[in-house]
C-alpha cells in the first residue's frame, strides 16, 4: 500500500559543525504535490535541500525525514537517491573527464541493482536516453561531452532535468533553479519539469523569485526564514511576497 | 660492501669475461665509466632531485649479474603472453637483457628497418652502431646509474629506422624480467630515426610471476634526424619485487618530434630520468607521464628538457595517483639557453593522494637565458573534488565506484594524448582494473579483453 504521505520531516535540525541553520523544520509532501519553499537569503533553503539529498557538508542534529516511509537521515547520498529523491543543484558541478553517458549509465545501473533488476543493455540505455534528452531538447552533442563541461548556464539546468527524467525520482528538490537562466531556457526548463509531473511523484521548488512559479504552478507556498518555516499558504502567498519583498516576514519575526 | 663498489669490484675483477661477451662498441666505454664511477657516491634520499629514491638502498642487495651470458629458460619467456595490445606481427621480447624477436617480427620487418639485439647489431655493423653508442650517455659521468649501465651493459635493443622510412606498424617490445635468482639487468638501449623517418615504440615492462627479486638498471639512447617523429611509450606492470632505475637521453634534430609516455601502473620502487636534448630548430617534444601507486611503492620522474635553437615547443604533463604509503617524486626542469629565442615550453604536474600517509614531492623547474619564450610550469597536489563525488553520488552512483570515475576522469588526457588510438582504449582499460585494485594487470592481457588488434 502506498504511504499517502510521501515527504515527512519532522523536527529537523542540522547545520555546519557547530553553526545551527536548520533550528525545527517540519513539512509534510504527498504525491501529486508540488511546494514552493521560499525565503530571503541565508534562510536554509539550500541547507535544506543539501541536509535531505545527504550532503556530507552539513550535519544533522536531530529529526526525521522519511522518503515514503524510509528514513533518509543517516543513509549515504547514493541510497537516498535509489529511493526516490533527487536534487537538481543550484550549481551543478562539472566533471571533466566523466562523459555524461558513462555518467548516466553509472547512475542508471546503479540504481537497477538496488532494486535488483539486470543492468539495462546498451541499445535499451541509448534509447532511453534519447527519449528522455527529447524532454528537455537537450542536444546530443552535449551528451557526448564531459558532464556540464563548457556547458551555458542554461544546458547546465536543461541536463539536470535530463537527469530527473532519466531516474524518475518520487521527490525532487529543485534548487533555484531559475537562477541563472534566461527567460526561454526557463520556459524549456520548467516545461520539463511538468511534464514529468504525475498523480505518484512530487516536487519541492526552491526559489528566491516568484517567477519560476508562474511556469511551474505550486500547489503549497512555504516560507523559510532563520532556519524554521514561518508561514505556509497556498499559491497567493508567492504573490503577496512578491509584491511586499520578505521585509514583513523579517519585521513579523523579530 | 659499499652498495655501488660491489658491481665496481664485480668489473674489476671480471671485465675479461664482461667483455668477452659483449661486442668491441660496447666494450670501448667501458673503462672511461669505469673511471667516473670509481669514487662517485650514491645520492641518497635528500640529494638534489632525489625526494623519494634512495640509490644505496636500491642498489644494496647482494644482486648478481649474469655476465657470462648463461641462457636463462626459454620455456618461461614463451609461455608469457603480453597482449597488451596483441600487435603479433611486430613483437620481440627481450628477456632480461637478450633479444628475442617472434618470427612473424622477422618476417614482416620492412625494408629500411631493423629491430634486433644491440650486441647482434653492434658486431654485424660496427661503425653504425659505433656512431650512436653512448654519444649521449657519456654525457653524464656523474650520473652512477648510467655509468654503472654502461660499465656493465652486454645486450640490449637496437632500433634503426633508415632515412625516409615509416614504420607503419607499432612496434612492441616486451621487456620481461624472469630471473630465478636475484639479478641487476643492465639492459642497453638504442633507438635510431634517420632523416624523415617514423616510427611508434611501445615497450611492456613486466615482471614474470615467481621470479627472484630483481633490479632493472637501463639506459636508452634516442636519435631523431630531421623531420623525424618517433612515439615512444614504456609501460611498467612489474611487482613490488622489481626495481627500475631507467634513464632516457635524447636528442632532437631540425623539425624532429619526440612523443614519449611513461606509465607506471605497478611497480616496486621506480626511478625514470628522461634527459632531452633539442638542438635543433623547429624541433618537438612531448613528455606524458602516469603512475598509480599503492603499497609502499615509489615512483619518481627527474626530467629536463634542454632547448638549444629557436622556435622548438616542449611540453610535459605528468599526473600521479598515490594510495596507502605510496610515495611519488616529480622533479623537472625546463632550460633554455640564450640562442633558443621563440621557444614555447610547458612543464604541469598534478597529484592526487588517495590517503593520509601517501607523499608527494613535486619540483618543477624553469632555467631561462633568453628573451621572446613562451613558458610555463605549475603543480598541484590533492584529494579528488568532494562536490563532484557527492553530485555523483546524488545520482546514485556508489562511493567506490565515483571515486573509481573521478580518478579515471583524472588521468584521461594524459591517455587521450598518446598517439597509438588502440593502445589508449587498452590503457583505459588497464587504468580501471589498476584503480578497482586488481594486481594481476599481466594476466588481464590473457583475457579477451585486450584482443584488439592495432
Amino acid at each position: 500500500m502506498q504511504n499517502e504521505n510521501l515527504l515527512e520531516v519532522r523536527g529537523l535540525r542540522a547545520g555546519i559543525g557547530d553553526k545551527e541553520i536548520l533550528k525545527g523544520i517540519d513539512l509534510t509532501v504527498r504525491p501529486g504535490e508540488v511546494h514552493a519553499i521560499m525565503g530571503p537569503n541565508g534562510s536554509g533553503k539550500s541547507t535544506f535541500a543539501g541536509v535531505l539529498s545527504g550532503d556530507p557538508r552539513f550535519t544533522v542534529y536531530g529529526g526525521e525525514a522519511k522518503l515514503g516511509g524510509v528514513e533518509l537521515l543517516g543513509m549515504p547520498p547514493e541510497d537516498r537517491s535509489h529511493e526516490g529523491l533527487f536534487l537538481s543543484f543550484q550549481y551543478p558541478v562539472e566533471i571533466p573527464g566523466v562523459s555524461m553517458v558513462n555518467f548516466m549509465r553509472a547512475a542508471v545501473n546503479a540504481k537497477r541493482k538496488y532494486l535488483n533488476e539486470e543492468p539495462l543493455s546498451a541499445s535499451e540505455f541509448l534509447k532511453m536516453m534519447r527519449q528522455k534528452r527529447a524532454i528537455v531538447e537537450l542536444d546530443n552533442k552535449l551528451a557526448s561531452r564531459s558532464v556540464n563541461e563548457g556547458f551555458s548556464g542554461g544546458e547546465k539546468k536543461r541536463n539536470e532535468i535530463f537527469q530527473m527524467a532519466v531516474l524518475e525520482p518520487k521527490l525532487s528538490i529543485l534548487d533555484e533553479t531559475d537562477s541563472g537562466l534566461d527567460i526561454d531556457a526557463l520556459r524549456i526548463v520548467a516545461g520539463g519539469v511538468n511534464k514529468l509531473k504525475t498523480d505518484k511523484n512530487a516536487t519541492i521548488v526552491i526559489t528566491h523569485y516568484q517567477r519560476l512559479l508562474d511556469y511551474i504552478k505550486p500547489d503549497f507556498v512555504h516560507i523559510l526564514y532563520k532556519g524554521r518555516i514561518v508561514h505556509s499558504g497556498g499559491p497567493e502567498l508567492a504573490l503577496e511576497l512578491e509584491e511586499k519583498g520578505y521585509d514583513w516576514i523579517k519585521e513579523q519575526n523579530q | 660492501m659499499d652498495a655501488l663498489q660491489q658491481y665496481i669490484t664485480l668489473y674489476r675483477d671480471h671485465a675479461a669475461e664482461v667483455c668477452g661477451h659483449a661486442p668491441e662498441v660496447l666494450n670501448r666505454p667501458r673503462p672511461e665509466a669505469f673511471k667516473a664511477i670509481t669514487g662517485l657516491d650514491l645520492p641518497k634520499i635528500g640529494a638534489e632531485s632525489f625526494d623519494v629514491t634512495s640509490l644505496p638502498d636500491m642498489l644494496a642487495p647482494d644482486y648478481g649479474v649474469n655476465i657470462n651470458r648463461v641462457p636463462f629458460a626459454a620455456d618461461a619467456a614463451e609461455a608469457f603472453k603480453c597482449g597488451l595490445p596483441n600487435i603479433s606481427t611486430l613483437l620481440a621480447l627481450v628477456v632480461n637483457d637478450a633479444f628475442r624477436p617472434t618470427s612473424s617480427l622477422l618476417r614482416n620487418l620492412p625494408a629500411g628497418v631493423t629491430v634486433t639485439s644491440l650486441a647482434k647489431a653492434a658486431e654485424a655493423d660496427p661503425d653504425l652502431v659505433g656512431r650512436y653508442y653512448n654519444t649521449l650517455a657519456a654525457a653524464h659521468p656523474h650520473n652512477a646509474v648510467t655509468m654503472l649501465n654502461t660499465l656493465l651493459a652486454q645486450d640490449g635493443l637496437f632500433v634503426h629506422i633508415a632515412k625516409g622510412v615509416v614504420l607503419e606498424k607499432p612496434l612492441q617490445i616486451v621487456n620481461l624480467l624472469n630471473p630465478s635468482a636475484p639479478l641487476l639487468t643492465p639492459r642497453r638501449v638504442l633507438i635510431c630515426l634517420e632523416e624523415g623517418a617514423r616510427a611508434s615504440v611501445l615497450c611492456c615492462d613486466h615482471t614474470a610471476s615467481g621470479s627472484a627479486p630483481s633490479l632493472c638498471c637501463q639506459v636508452t639512447e634516442i636519435f631523431l634526424g630531421a623531420g623525424a617523429r618517433l612515439d615512444y611509450c614504456e609501460l611498467e606492470e612489474s611487482n613490488s619485487d622489481t626495481g627500475r632505475l631507467c634513464n632516457t637521453y635524447a636528442s632532437l634534430s631540425d623539425d624532429a618530434e619526440l612523443v614519449a609516455d611513461g606509465i607506471t601502473l605497478m611497480c616496486g620502487r621506480t626511478r625514470n630520468e628522461y634527459d632531452i636534448d633539442i638542438p635543433g630548430q623547429r624541433a618537438r617534444c612531448r613528455i606524458g607521464g602516469m603512475a598509480i601507486a599503492g603499497g609502499k611503492q615509489t615512483v619518481d620522474n627527474r626530467t629536463t628538457v634542454r632547448h638549444h635553437s629557436p622556435k622548438c615547443e616542449s611540453n610535459q604533463v605528468f599526473k600521479y595517483i598515490l594510495d596507502d604509503e605510496a610515495k611519488g617524486s616529480f622533479y623537472g626542469s625546463i632550460v633554455v639557453d640564450e640562442e633558443a629565442k621563440y621557444t614555447n615550453a610547458y612543464q604541469s604536474n598534478r597529484n592526487i593522494l588517495a590517503s593520509k600517509e601517501a607523499k608527494m614531492y613535486t619540483r618543477p623547474q624553469l632555467e631561462i637565458y633568453c628573451d621572446e619564450v613562451k613558458c610555463s610550469h605549475g603543480a598541484t597536489v590533492g584529494q579528488l573534488d568532494a562536490t563532484a563525488l557527492f553530485y555523483m553520488r546524488s545520482r546514485g552512483i556508489p562511493e567506490a565506484e565515483a571515486k573509481m570515475m573521478l580518478m579515471q576522469a583524472f588521468m584521461a588526457d594524459v591517455i587521450d594524448s598518446i598517439s597509438i588510438p588502440a593502445l589508449q582504449s587498452r590503457l583505459r582499460q588497464l587504468v580501471e582494473r589498476r584503480l578497482a585494485g586488481h594486481n594481476d594487470l599481466c594476466s588481464a592481457c590473457q583475457d579477451s579483453l585486450c584482443q584488439d588488434n592495432l
